[in-house]
This record gives C-alpha cells, sequence and structure tokens, in this order.
C-alpha cells in the first residue's frame, strides 16, 4: 500500500490548517455562504437533508486496517455511530457539524487519509479496480498509476474551478470492474506488441440526466505521457467545456458536440504543446510508487483446498469469493447488503471489526468497491472458514454477491436533498422479496437512483429503478438491460412507472420472463439481450 | 478603476487602459489588453512582445477558463504584468498565482491577513507550472531545490 | 400558510422559524405570510441560519404538515432510521411522511 512520506503528509496538514481557517471566517462572518459554498464542497462537506455530510476520499478504493478502524472511530466520535460506503469507492458520514469538520479532517489526517476533492467542480477522487494485485486478469496493478493522478490531481491549480465535477477510473483489465467507460476520463493501462505500457484513454462518458459511454480517443498513450495527455484532456474540457447550463457542463456533451474527432484533434494539439512544458513526472516517480504496491509476503505451498461441509459457509464461499492469482489464496467480498439492509452502511463496531479482520487475514489491506462492498483482497484459504464465521457473527456474512439482494443504491430522499424519491425503502423491499430465490435467479444487478443523477448507477443495472416526483408522489420508473463493465450498455425504459409496492411487483414479473425464457447458462441480461424487451413489457404492462 | 490590492513585481504599474481582445488587434500602439472567459488567449499570442499588462476578468469566481488563459500565456513567454480582476476572491489567489498571475485587483476588497495566510499556506506543489516552483516529485528525485 | 425553514449554521441540525427564533420542531413553526423571504435575509445575515428557504404547509390535526415530501422527511428525519428521528419511540412515524 502507499505510504505517505513526509511531502504527502505536509500537504494534508496544510489542508486541515486551511479549512480551519475557512471554517473560522464563515462563522465569524469574513465570507457568506455563497463563497463559502465551494470551499466546503471542494473538502467533501455538504449540506444535506438533515445536516452537514462529510464525505471522506478512499484513493482508488484501498485502507489500511488502521484508516479503516479510524473510519469506524469517526462514525462513533463525531457522528451517530455509522457511515455509508458510497458508489465511488468513498465513505460519507450524514450528521456532521461543521464547527467538528476541521478535527475531523485533523483525525483523518493522522492516518494519511483526507476529505480534498471530494465535492466541486474539479477532479475528483480516482477509483479503481478493487481486485487490483489481487486476480491473474491484470497486465499490472493499476494502482500506481491511480496515485500518479492522485498526486497531479490534489490541488490542480488550474483545474479547480471546471465547468463541472469530473470523475477519473483506472484499470488494468478488460474485465472491467469499476465502469471505467462511464467515467469522465477512463484510462486502461495496455500492453502494446513490444511488451510496452501504455495507457488507453477513453473519454467523455458517465451517467446523470445525459448517460453516455465513453468513446476511446487513443488507444495507446506511452505510459511516461499519461499525466500530460491527462493534462491536455481536462484543458480543453476547462477552455470550452459549456458553462451556460449545468446540465450540459459536463465533458461527455462537449465530446458529444463536437464530436469525438475533433475533440481528440485539439486534445493532441494541446498534448504536443505540454509535452514541451515539462509537467510530466519522472519514471522514477512511477517506480518510487510501485515499490509500495508490491506484494505481501504471500507464503507458498499452501494447501488448495476448501472444507466445504458446512452448507451456509459453502453457500458463502460460492458467492462471495474470486480466484486469488496465488495458489492457496481467495480473494472475498464482504456483502453490506443484508436482507432487508441499507445497502453500503456498516456500524462503527462493523467498520472496525472489518479493520481487524483486515490486519489478522489480509496483509493489512480492505477494499472499497463501487458496488458498496468491502473487499479483503488477500485472504489464506485455510483461514476462509474462521473469517467467515467471525463475519457471520457480525452481520456481514451474507451470501449474495451479484445477485438480486446485491442492491447498488444511492442515499436517496431519506438523505439527499436532491433526491426525488426514496431509494433505500425499495431496496429493502426488493432484497426480502427475493431473499429466498436470489440463487435461482442468479447474477442480477439490480440499480437504484432516487433522482435523474443516476449516482445508484441506474442507468447499468442490468435492472434499474429511477424514481422522480410525480406531482408530489414517488414514483419509479424500471429500465432494463443495463450494464457496466466490458459489455458496457444503457438501460431501456420499460414505461410508465409506479408506486413503491408496483415497482416491486415489476420486478417480480421481470425476473419471472427471465426464468421462464432462460437458455442454458444465461444471466438475467443474456436473455434480455436474445429476446428483447418486448415480452417483459407485456408481462410487465400486459 | 479598481485598485490592485496586490502586485508580485518590481516594475513600474502600466497606466494604459485595457482594450477588449477584439479591438487589440487593429491597435498597434495598445500595450494593455483584457481577457474575458470566452476569449482565446492564443490570440494575443503573435503580439506578446509589445504587451504590458494582460488583465484576465472574472466576472465569477466560478468561472475557472482564465486560469488556463493565463498559463497558456506564461508557457508561450509572456513576461508582463499578469493581473486578475473581478470576483477575485481568498481562496483562489493561491492557485491564481500558480497559473501565473502576479497582480490582483479584486472588485471588493479582500482581508489583507487572511489573503497573505492563504497565500502562504501549501509549503509544497505536487504539479509544475509556469511558476517555477519545483514539485514534489522533483524534490524527490533530486531534481529540485532541496531534496 | 407559509413556513420558514433552513439549517443551524453550526451543527446542521434541521431547523424552522418560530416568530421569536428557531425550533427543531416542525409543530412549533408560524405563518410567515408575505415576511419569510425578509426573515430569512435577516437570520441569514446574523448566521442564525443556513440555506433558509418558504415552504408551503398545513394545519392538519396531527400538527403542522409541509406540503412536500421531501420538507416532511426533512421534519421527521431518515425514514429508514426511525432510531435517529425525532419520533424515535413510534414505529408509525414514518407513515407521516407519505
Amino acid at each position: 500500500m502507499y505510504k505517505y512520506d513526509s511531502y504527502d503528509q505536509q500537504m494534508v496538514d496544510a489542508r486541515v490548517a486551511d479549512f480551519r481557517d475557512q471554517v473560522r471566517r464563515r462563522l465569524d462572518g469574513s465570507i457568506s455562504e455563497e463563497q463559502f459554498r465551494p470551499l466546503r464542497l471542494m473538502n467533501g462537506l455538504y449540506l444535506q437533508l438533515h445536516a452537514y455530510m462529510l464525505r471522506v476520499a478512499v484513493p482508488y478504493g484501498t485502507l489500511s486496517s488502521a484508516q479503516m478502524k479510524m473510519l469506524g472511530d469517526i462514525a462513533d466520535k463525531y457522528d451517530r455511530g455509522y457511515g455509508h460506503f458510497t458508489t465511488r469507492q468513498n465513505i460519507q458520514y450524514n450528521w456532521i457539524k461543521l464547527e467538528d469538520a476541521p478535527d475531523i479532517l485533523a483525525d483523518l489526517a493522522s492516518v494519511e487519509m483526507h476529505a480534498i476533492q471530494t465535492s466541486g467542480n474539479c477532479i475528483r477522487n480516482t477509483t479503481s479496480d478493487q481486485y487490483a494485485g489481487a486476480i491473474a486478469d491484470e497486465v499490472v496493478d493499476p494502482r500506481p498509476y491511480a496515485e500518479l493522478i492522485r498526486q497531479w490531481s490534489t490541488f490542480h491549480p488550474e483545474f479547480s474551478f471546471l465547468p463541472r465535477k469530473f470523475k477519473m477510473a483506472v484499470i488494468a483489465s478488460d474485465t472491467d470492474r469499476a465502469a471505467m467507460r462511464l467515467h469522465d476520463i477512463g484510462i486502461q493501462i495496455v500492453k502494446n506488441a513490444a511488451g510496452e505500457l501504455g495507457a488507453a484513454f477513453y473519454v467523455g462518458g458517465g451517467m446523470g440526466r445525459t448517460p453516455m459511454v465513453a468513446p476511446c480517443i487513443n488507444e495507446f498513450v506511452p505510459i511516461d505521457q499519461m499525466i500530460t495527455y491527462s493534462e491536455a484532456c481536462l484543458r480543453v474540457y476547462n477552455r470550452h467545456g459549456r458553462r451556460d447550463n449545468k446540465y450540459k457542463a459536463r465533458i461527455k456533451i462537449l465530446v458529444h458536440e463536437l464530436g469525438k474527432d475533433e475533440y481528440t484533434r485539439q486534445v493532441e494539439a494541446e498534448f504536443a504543446h505540454l509535452l514541451t512544458q515539462g509537467i510530466e513526472p519522472p519514471l522514477a516517480e512511477l517506480e518510487r510508487i510501485k515499490v509500495q504496491f508490491a506484494d505481501p509476503a504471500f507464503a507458498t505451498g499452501l494447501v488448495d483446498t476448501l472444507d466445504r461441509s458446512d452448507p451456509d459457509f459453502a453457500l458463502w464461499v460460492d458467492n462471495n469469493t474470486h480466484t486469488h492469482r496465488i495458489p492457496g489464496y481467495v480473494v472475498v467480498t464482504i456483502s453490506l447488503k443484508p436482507v432487508g439492509g441499507i445497502p453500503g452502511d456498516a456500524s462503527a463496531d462493523q467498520i472496525r471489526l472489518m479493520g481487524d479482520l483486515a490486519k489478522d487475514y489480509s496483509f493489512d489491506e480492505l477494499r472499497v468497491t463501487h458496488a458498496q462492498n468491502i473487499v479483503l483482497p488477500h485472504v489464506q484459504k485455510a483461514e476462509l472458514y474462521a473469517l467467515w464465521q467471525k463475519l457471520d457473527a457480525a452481520g456481514l456474512g451474507t451470501a449474495n454477491l451479484d445477485k438480486i439482494g446485491d442492491i447498488i443504491a444511492c442515499p436517496g430522499l431519506d438523505y439527499c436533498s436532491l433526491a426525488n424519491a426514496r431509494s433505500i425503502p425499495v431496496a429493502q423491499k426488493i432484497s426480502q422479496r427475493f431473499a429466498a430465490r436470489e440463487q435461482e435467479i442468479g447474477e442480477l444487478k439490480l440499480k437504484i437512483s432516487g433522482c435523474i443523477n443516476a449516482c445508484g448507477h441506474h442507468h447499468a443495472g442490468h435492472i434499474g429503478i429511477l424514481g422522480v416526483d410525480r406531482k408530489g408522489v414517488e414514483n419509479y420508473q424500471l429500465l432494463l438491460g443495463g450494464s457496466e463493465g466490458a459489455d458496457t450498455s444503457l438501460g431501456t425504459i420499460t414505461g410508465p412507472g409506479f408506486d413503491e409496492n408496483g415497482i416491486v411487483d415489476a420486478v417480480e414479473k421481470a425476473t419471472d420472463v427471465y426464468l421462464a425464457n432462460k437458455e442454458g447458462e444465461e444471466r438475467f441480461l443474456d436473455t434480455y439481450r436474445r429476446i428483447g424487451m418486448a415480452p417483459f413489457k407485456e408481462a410487465i404492462y400486459g | 478603476m479598481v485598485e490592485t490590492q496586490f502586485r508580485f513585481r518590481a516594475d513600474e504599474p502600466v497606466a494604459d487602459p485595457a482594450v477588449t481582445v477584439d479591438a487589440f488587434g487593429d491597435q498597434t500602439n495598445a500595450a494593455a489588453v483584457r481577457i474575458e472567459p470566452g476569449d482565446d488567449a492564443r490570440d494575443l499570442i503573435p503580439h506578446l512582445d509589445r504587451i504590458k499588462l494582460v488583465e484576465v476578468n472574472f466576472p465569477v469566481f466560478g468561472d475557472g477558463r482564465g486560469y488556463s488563459a493565463a498559463r497558456i500565456l506564461r508557457e508561450a513567454g509572456y513576461v508582463g504584468e499578469l493581473r486578475a480582476v473581478g470576483d477575485v476572491l481568498v481562496d483562489q489567489l493561491a492557485y491564481l498565482r500558480r497559473c501565473g498571475f502576479d497582480s490582483f485587483a479584486p472588485e471588493r476588497e479582500l482581508n489583507h491577513a487572511d489573503a497573505e495566510a492563504a497565500m502562504a499556506r501549501y509549503p509544497e506543489v505536487y504539479s509544475p507550472t509556469v511558476d517555477g516552483l519545483a514539485p514534489i516529485w522533483a524534490k524527490r528525485h533530486g531534481h529540485g531545490a532541496g531534496n | 400558510m407559509k413556513i420558514l425553514t433552513g439549517n443551524d449554521l453550526k451543527t446542521g441540525d434541521v431547523t424552522w422559524w418560530t416568530g421569536e427564533g428557531w425550533s427543531r420542531h416542525v409543530e412549533e413553526a408560524v405563518d410567515v405570510g408575505e415576511h419569510g423571504e425578509e426573515i430569512a435575509a435577516r437570520e441569514n445575515a446574523l448566521r442564525h441560519v443556513v440555506a433558509p428557504y418558504v415552504i408551503d404547509g398545513a394545519r392538519t390535526e396531527e400538527g403542522i404538515r409541509p406540503a412536500h415530501i421531501k420538507e416532511r422527511i426533512r421534519a421527521l428525519g431518515p425514514t429508514v432510521r426511525l432510531d435517529l428521528s425525532l419520533k424515535p419511540a413510534d414505529p408509525a412515524a414514518g407513515n407521516w411522511v407519505i
């Protein structure tokens, strides 16, 4: 894992002092709310429905045990005993006092964490593959590249007042587990025929009210020019992105309006110029970072078998573990989606427990996933049963990864001031309705957003649900056929919306159509793609 | 005209009124020009040798196009005064300086002590720009001042 | 009736204008008539409140009821965590917001 040196530490410490001063000026009246708002947002502090909300960055989703335990302690000390893991691999707290915020940042800084640029019209936290470093299908571990981007983007002087927010993701395998093509910039680290590393740039993807899948604008930027190319992409956007209409200000609209070719031409011209400016960190810096992501001391000669005699354990293993690249190890995903629970929420005790378990079972490392779960990346098979028992006893043993109960849901109108409808109660009802049948239904990614901003990724759900406000009453639209990953596609709306119970019934009808039409090993998405919308529509509205 | 509150240059300020980018091309004797957010700073590059002052206007602080305009001019070798005017606030000063601004004429006067503190707060920088500060990566690898 | 709501600047708590000050309880809100914007501007300048705004409400048998579901959720708390709401002892409290 990346460890701060004295330079990194100085930067987050200075940020604490900076924000403390900004809060002081707000409280003593030196600056107005209008002036303070962008400052607090650039530090992840929102004014939400019930209180201030603080979003803490988890760079590329990677955490140490001590960091995780601090997140649990903060939940107890400054909030109401829980935290919410988000679709951008971050954590947010819902009940923060403005006057406490600088102290929270100081506590975070003590474990090399921060809330820098977790909101605002700037470059946000860079996300990555939650299995990075643990699975066989990656070209390299993508996280050193994400760390290089983290440093480049932190307090970037030119790009802190962009037309709109800017989200980047970095992956290094063809199996995209980070929804890379639904980001403002998605980078896939690739190897060319000569065996050299480079970065494929996908620019202009995103969800929100105008969902778009990012086109590839350059298939191979040499790895020692990745930062310069990013700078060129951003400069063209900062200069020419629309600022007349907030809803057309994301880079996807610029790329769409200019056309991919013209946008690319402008980026290449700016890139040629910026190459003369010496802004690229030397490869030695990348090597310095890479060393810190070196493999932990994996044991060799381990048994590679499991005792599956406990059926509950066997079910959990089949659902929630993934093949590790080292024999004798597995990748474990801890579901934060208990039946009837709030997707992504964890109590302070659960957060601390996961931190302890990471230390005892996973080389001191955890990951947050964009599907709002937690990963222990390196667990010995021989210790898996003991780990599972501890998780299960703490309500963290739900066996449902990528099943219909593993729902992505935004906080919705229960917490969010932008929402039009509640998301969580719908997630809870679906999770309860299908709890007994989710193994039969198999892989089914269901995603719920409480408004058109699509924080719940509804466009990319095999089944997506969008909450809207219809004359002051919550109403839910159903979408089918979305997907993230290597086969990224956007869902299609089935037709008129439903009330809260109606949408749960509609989801059931859709799964019934799937089960009746399924051929062989088809997933819900495969069947939908083969038979199309019509049979689903007929069952739902007929 | 709004007072220049901070100026980090030793030379005499230019007294000429700043003209628009459009007008500038035709006025071969003008030495001061004002860039609005929609203007292309690169239009000025052929004329940099006769420009002594560029004002970049920030009608609202959230419109960040002026940051790119400033860097583009400095990257093209402009050495004259680069002044941020308009809705320039305390917490933007450090970013603006890094992009090459060396004078500030905020439409509302800033608290002097707050502004000085904000400009001095960050001891290091991650990204190199035209301001000549060695980025952290350069110091780590012995390319810059200190190490 | 028109009622005025916002959040406490320091704590972030949801608050309602009572005619004399701010309360966390919507039942104590008063009809601000045509004066909402004026009170909001004054209280905002005094830093007693952040992001104040005027909404429609009605006096019902159950007390004052904001017209829109969003403010009813603000008045109660998250419906999915009634233990954290202003009515933790009432398991049916969530029905009020719908």
